[in-house]
């Protein structure tokens, strides 16, 4: 069973599905720094899966696919900002409705528009990276992706680097900590979340984007299958650190994409316990770990400037 | 009052007196009015405050002091009047704004991020989409803490460090950015007497290069020695000041007689001869210990592993006999938190036990303690001593939660928990809308009287040893007074008492005996009496440590 192709597939499999969840969780991280549980970040990516499909569609672009996948994430995005954000409404009411919400209308434009029918994108571009994409097995499994998948990994570092070097990592660290320290400081906090949640609307989009076009190739409702939730997981567990992020990533993918292959390679277990896979790799990961999570102490409260 | 033809008899260092007094005060204030359900916390309140001068706000707890520095920083909104800067108005509805004004403020109450380093916090505020300065921010850290006699590590989280040391990292806030008025309020309730030195001397050189200086304190002693004015408010209404020219020509006795009269009701005067403690300068206590008594505490050789910004104990031992009083001095951060934190069974120690009555109760953890008979007063009042969006009610029973007599099987008995707290506000002076008023509602000094109320009030129990940490931190003149009536109190009843206090007047007056901590060590016990003061002093500094 470990042949050379089916190893490949494994991996590349991986890759591709664990990018959405690296996009989200690190747009999450971004959210839950400054001290906003994002929960909406389902519908985010939902909203981002169909904006980026339908752009891609009639452009013909991809690199315009993920752009309108942001945007349509950071739609999602807006509404959290401003009635969690400026309004001070309960943020976990609000997530579940907005993704719910997202749900239906990502559902009822793409009936309107395609009907019944799901049309399919040309093959997304492939960037094979020069040297590494020779390696045997490792070069066709993780060198040769849509150039999103580079961008995405970068970002990891650079987050990790700006959240440390900037004064934005202050603000949000601040605003999610001791969001009055950070008004003392002369910087609003409503202002620092808003950018916080607008980023992670932007990067769900785009993961949502990823999704559609590169990952399915199509759109389909309800496509996202939780993704945003596990992007929540990882955020919670990471800590603050964009490079666990990665590493809760890959694992998940790795299990999404073992699902995917175990169907593919005809391994006699029933499709639907092998579809619980990544899901039961959660439970586990949460059981183990979850008590380790190091929530900020505003994470969920909204900030309001001389109420004590 | 004409004081003024007399000669000058202050203290006060040069450089404040020559420096000129402009015409037109930097920042003024007029008819500035804040309301808050059900209290008037600012009433009309007009003053000036100009350059080269040090003007000291007084009064007694929830008078109004930080509501007004609130609406001068930014973060309160005043309901009516107006802030004027160099004459003309002025709307100051951010902080931002205030900073950009040239105002830096110390909030009475820590606003620093315990997750960020101290070098971090000081850096808050940066235009967000720039790299961080830190060469820069490293190379200010060191002037600054020159200047104050500051030694802390710069990379460090602020949640490891003493509340003392917080504060002087917020002090080194305030000063980080150039400002042209710097208020302060409260900056000294942690600090050890070297500390304040230290201060004044940096506001005394800011005052002399025109810098305006707003002082909350509740130790008149600092307001006779950096005030060039003094202006008390009482139940949101200013009631009496002195000018800078009468200030000079006064002496400290009887700025004290005048700033008491205008400070507290009469029925609440504080007694003549209790004077001494209302200056700050402390009566020295008798020592008055009982030495036959079997000790009711004894702690033998205690050690506990190091935190990284305090010094872990080294083999700290005392015994401590009822009745009596043992003052722990030293520098906040020598090992003070960790020594009561082993008491009250909230840090298990590395090797050493402690000892109540007798028995060895160094395993039992904090229910095990009270117990036995131990109870903890923190001087972490909003982080660990009350829960803010609880009311002052539940707050006084805090420990007691769910037990007879205000709890029948698990319900609350909400008339007598009421009647309760009402009598604890009585008799404690809490100023409170209700007992039904969150915590967080209430003035700084008004919340430790509530934490003090919970342990000093009811005896319940049989109470043998109380850790008092900086038991009158942020008190007035009169609640500490109180307070310290009430812990001499619990002593003659027979209980043993811990008292750490960065405060050595404090501490000359209520303590039998006097420990001094230095780097986790307990240095020296000294028998308070003449020349305790200085003796401490010494040890303080390390210069005759073991
Ligand atoms: N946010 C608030 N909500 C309700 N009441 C408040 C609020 N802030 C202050 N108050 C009330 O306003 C009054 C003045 O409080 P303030 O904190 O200004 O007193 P203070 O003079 O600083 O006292 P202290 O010496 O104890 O610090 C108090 O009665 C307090 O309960
Ligand atoms: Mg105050």
């Amino acid at each position: 069973m470990l042949t050379q192709p089916f190893l490949v597939a494994l991996l590349f499999g991986a890759v591709t599905a664990g990018v959405p969840l690296l996009l989200a969780g690190m747009g999450e991280q971004i959210s839950e720094k400054a001290g906003v549980l994002n929960i909406g970040i389902e519908g985010m990516m939902l909203l981002g899966a169909y904006c980026g499909f339908v752009a891609a569609y009639y452009s013909g672009s991809f690199a315009l696919g993920f752009l309108a996948g942001g945007l349509g994430g950071m739609a999602v995005a807006s509404l959290v900002a401003l009635l969690c954000v400026r309004l001070g409404l309960n943020q976990i009411v609000i997530g579940i409705a907005l993704t719910l919400g997202a749900e239906g209308l990502t559902a009822l434009l793409h009936h309107f528009q395609f009907s019944r029918t799901y049309p399919r994108l040309d093959e997304a571009p492939v960037l094979a990276l020069p040297l590494l994409a020779d390696l045997p097995i490792l070069g066709p499994a993780l060198f040769a992706h849509n150039p999103l998948v580079y961008v995405s990994v970068a970002l990891v570092a650079f987050l990790g680097w700006a959240f440390r070097h900037t004064y934005a990592g202050l603000n949000l660290e601040a605003a999610g900590v001791k969001p009055a320290a950070l008004d003392a400081a002369g910087i609003s906090v409503v202002g620092t979340r808003i950018g916080a949640v607008l980023a992670t609307g932007f990067l769900a989009g785009v993961g949502g984007a990823y999704l559609a076009n590169v990952g399915a190739g199509l759109f389909v409702p309800f496509m996202t299958h939780g993704a945003g939730f596990i992007g929540i997981v990882l955020a919670m567990l990471a800590r603050g650190k964009p490079l666990w992020v990665l590493i809760g990533a890959a694992l998940f993918g790795l299990s999404l994409a073992l699902t995917t292959a175990l169907q593919v390679a005809g391994i006699n277990i029933p499709t639907d316990i092998v579809q619980m896979l990544p899901f039961a790799l959660i439970m586990l990961v949460l059981v183990v770990f979850a008590r380790h999570s190091v929530l900020p102490a505003a994470l969920g409260l909204p900030y309001e400037r001389g109420e004590r | 009052m004409g004081h003024t033809d007399g000669p000058p008899q202050s203290v006060r260092p040069a450089g404040a007196d020559s420096a000129p007094v402009l015409p037109s005060p930097v920042l003024s204030v007029r008819t500035l009015t804040k309301r808050f359900p059900g209290v008037v916390a600012n009433d009309g309140i007009s003053l000036d405050f100009h350059a080269g001068e040090t003007h000291v706000l007084l009064g007694e707890n929830g008078a109004g002091k930080s509501t007004l520095i609130g609406m001068l920083a930014g973060m309160l909104r005043p309901d009516a009047g107006e802030i004027l800067v160099q004459g003309s108005p002025v709307r100051i509805l951010t902080p931002r704004q205030s900073l950009d004004l040239g105002i830096g403020t110390v909030f009475q109450h820590m606003l620093l991020v315990p997750s960020l380093s101290v070098i971090e916090n000081l850096m808050l505020g940066g235009p967000w989409w720039q790299r961080l300065a830190r060469g820069a921010a490293y190379r200010r850290f060191a002037e600054l803490s020159e200047c104050l006699g500051i030694s802390l590590d710069p990379d460090l989280p602020v949640g490891h460090l003493s509340l003392g040391q917080q504060q002087q990292v917020e002090i080194l806030r305030a000063l980080w950015r150039d400002t042209r008025v710097l208020i302060l309020d409260e900056p000294t309730s942690m600090l050890t007497p070297q500390g304040v030195r230290d201060l004044s001397a940096v506001l005394c050189r800011l005052c002399s290069q025109g810098v305006a200086i707003v002082l909350v304190t509740h130790k008149l002693a600092e307001a006779y020695d950096l005030g060039d004015r003094v202006s008390v408010l009482r139940q949101g209404r200013l009631v009496g000041g002195i000018a800078a020219d009468e200030h000079r020509g006064m002496t400290e006795a009887q700025m004290t007689d005048q700033v008491i009269a205008m400070m507290f009701d009469p029925a609440h005067a504080p007694m003549a001869d209790e004077r001494a403690i209302l200056l700050g300068r402390g009566n020295v206590h008798a020592p008055s210990v009982r030495r036959g008594a079997a000790p009711c505490l004894e702690v033998r050789n205690i050690s506990t592993m190091p935190r990284t910004a305090a010094h872990g104990l080294q083999g700290v031992s005392f015994d401590l006999r009822p009745g009596e009083v043992l003052g722990i001095a030293g520098v906040d951060g020598n090992g003070q938190k960790q020594l009561a934190e082993v008491i009250a069974g909230q840090r298990a120690p590395s090797s050493g036990t402690v000892l109540v009555g007798g028995k060895d109760v160094t395993q039992g953890d904090v229910a095990a303690r009270r117990n036995a008979g131990i109870r903890y007063v923190t001087d972490d009042r909003l982080g660990e001593g009350t829960v803010g969006s609880l009311s002052v009610a539940i707050n006084l029973l805090l420990k007691n939660v769910g037990a007879e007599p205000f709890w029948h099987r698990g319900i609350a008995d909400w008339a007598r928990i009421r009647q309760a707290a009402r009598d604890d506000i009585q008799r404690h002076d809490i100023r409170t809308r209700s007992e039904q008023t969150l915590l967080a509602k209430l003035s700084g000094g008004n919340i430790q009287k509530v934490l003090l109320a919970r342990e000093l009030g009811k005896a319940e129990g049989d109470v043998k040893v109380i850790v008092f940490s900086k038991p009158t931190h942020g008190l007035d003149l009169h609640n500490a007074q109180l307070a310290h009536r009430r812990i001499r109190e619990s002593a003659a009843a027979g209980r043993g008492i811990v008292l750490l206090s960065t405060d050595l007047d404090e501490l000359l007056t209520l303590s039998d005996r006097i420990g001094v901590l230095f780097q986790g060590r307990l240095v020296g016990i000294v028998d308070n009496g003449p020349g305790a003061g200085a003796a401490i002093g010494r040890l303080m500094t390390g210069a005759v440590a073991a």
